[in-house]
């Protein structure tokens, strides 16, 4: 890859993360948008731990409890994230439960790990390329909104079917430590600070 | 003018470069890690306005007007975004969740559009920015992740599936204003090139 790259730190650079404006190391808060400049972030890493932990513990009674109570005439059945993803491929929705499975759990664990894996890999040696973990990392930060699936489909369904004595659907307690592990998940990876994958390319060199 | 002024860091990876506007439609792409650093386009100060009159204006037809409605047997309901908004509402730990919906998919995406017009109204007309346009160009910017009507259409595409063998649904008016809704945001999004507005900004208030 090219070797021409000058960073802005190297150059005695701050860069605003937010603006892409360039100032003097010294500076601290960008005069063009006000958000506070800081050449590398090393406590960030702090942070993205912190918020990744608690997204995971939200993420264990996420699963733990129902997501939906479904009552229909006399009978009441509660479906957990993983059992109401079954129950619809049993009902031949194989694709809609393929979206809920990957959705609600291939997503989240898949990002509590590449998470954990991108934030051990810039104080380490990191085994992949700057340019695979970055993919990497834009991955997480694009895909993490998309798990909140399951939670609008709880709000639309625990909505719109309230049918008397026919049929009811009220949300489980599932779906409130869901969205917040979500939310946690999305916090911990906008802590994370991209460039710090970077410099360890410049550390040491392939 | 300072040497800083002409020059542009990439967010991602902090590689500096002189800033060089490319040709309207073109893209500057940062050379190490490809994230788009430029993207003018043709009017887009006016079009970006358009679509954010736009938004608002379906999204205030989109939460009230009935989205989806079930029927069973003979009993029938209609719900808007609104109501799955409050689907939570039942006073306990779910009123948060209450909340959460309805922020992430009206409040947030409305709030944007709103932040957005103005910022951009006064510098089409060729005025000075109003006061806090930067914040609020700023803070239009870091709720982008959190504006989730997309994710909500997918999640109103699985609802449907897991109701249809329980109930008749049929569609509402505001269903058709949430997709176009989502595609005008889409569009608006990258409509946008955030570092021409910046310097605009910076220029304007000189």
């Amino acid at each position: 890859m090219t070797t021409t790259i000058t960073t802005a730190r190297e150059k005695g650079l701050v860069a605003c993360t937010r603006c892409t404006r360039v100032w003097p190391i010294e500076k601290t808060v960008c005069d063009r948008c006000g958000t506070a400049l800081r050449s590398r972030d090393l406590r960030s890493l702090q942070r993205v731990w912190a918020w990744l932990a608690v997204g995971v513990i939200c993420y264990i009674p996420a699963n733990l409890y129902p997501m939906l109570s479904t009552r229909m005439l006399f009978t009441v059945s509660e479906d957990t994230i993983v059992g109401g993803a079954i129950e619809l491929a049993t009902h031949g929705a194989v694709g809609i439960a393929i979206v809920i499975f990957v959705a609600s759990v291939l997503i989240p664990i898949g990002k509590f790990m590449i998470i954990g894996f991108l934030a051990l890999s810039v104080t380490g040696r990191a085994r992949l390329s700057p340019h695979a973990r970055h993919k990497l990392y834009e991955l997480v930060e694009f895909i993490g909104r998309w798990s909140m699936i399951d939670v609008f489909v709880v709000a639309i369904l625990s909505a719109l079917v309230q049918l008397d004595v026919a049929a009811a659907i009220n949300p489980g307690p599932a779906a409130i430590t869901f969205a917040l592990s979500v939310i946690f998940t999305m916090l911990s990876a906008q802590s994370f600070d991209p460039r710090l994958i970077w410099d360890a390319e410049e550390d040491h060199p392939a | 003018m300072t040497n800083e002024d002409a020059m542009i860091a990439c967010p991602q990876c902090d590689a500096l470069y002189t800033a060089r506007a490319p040709d309207l439609g073109e893209k500057a792409v940062c050379a190490r890690c490809h994230t788009v650093l430029i993207a003018p386009r043709r009017n887009a100060l006016l079009r970006v306005m358009a679509l954010a009159v736009t938004v608002v204006i379906l999204m205030a037809g989109a939460t009230f007007f009935p989205f989806l409605s079930v029927n069973v047997a003979g009993l029938s309901n209609a719900s808007s975004v609104f109501d799955a908004a409050l689907a939570f509402m039942d006073g306990g730990a779910m009123m948060l969740l209450s909340v959460l919906v309805l922020g992430l998919i009206v409040l947030i995406p409305v709030l944007r559009a709103v932040l957005v017009l103005y910022v951009l109204l006064p510098l089409s007309l060729g005025r000075k920015p109003l006061r806090h346009a930067r914040g609020a160009f700023r803070l239009s910017e870091e709720l982008r992740p959190w504006s989730m009507a997309e994710i909500f259409v997918i999640g109103v595409a699985v609802a449907l599936v897991k109701v249809s063998d329980l109930a008749q649904v049929g569609y509402g008016p505001a269903f058709w204003m949430f997709a176009a809704l989502v595609l005008i945001s889409v569009f608006q999004d990258g409509m946008m090139d955030r570092w021409t507005i910046w310097k605009t900004l910076d220029e304007a208030d000189r």
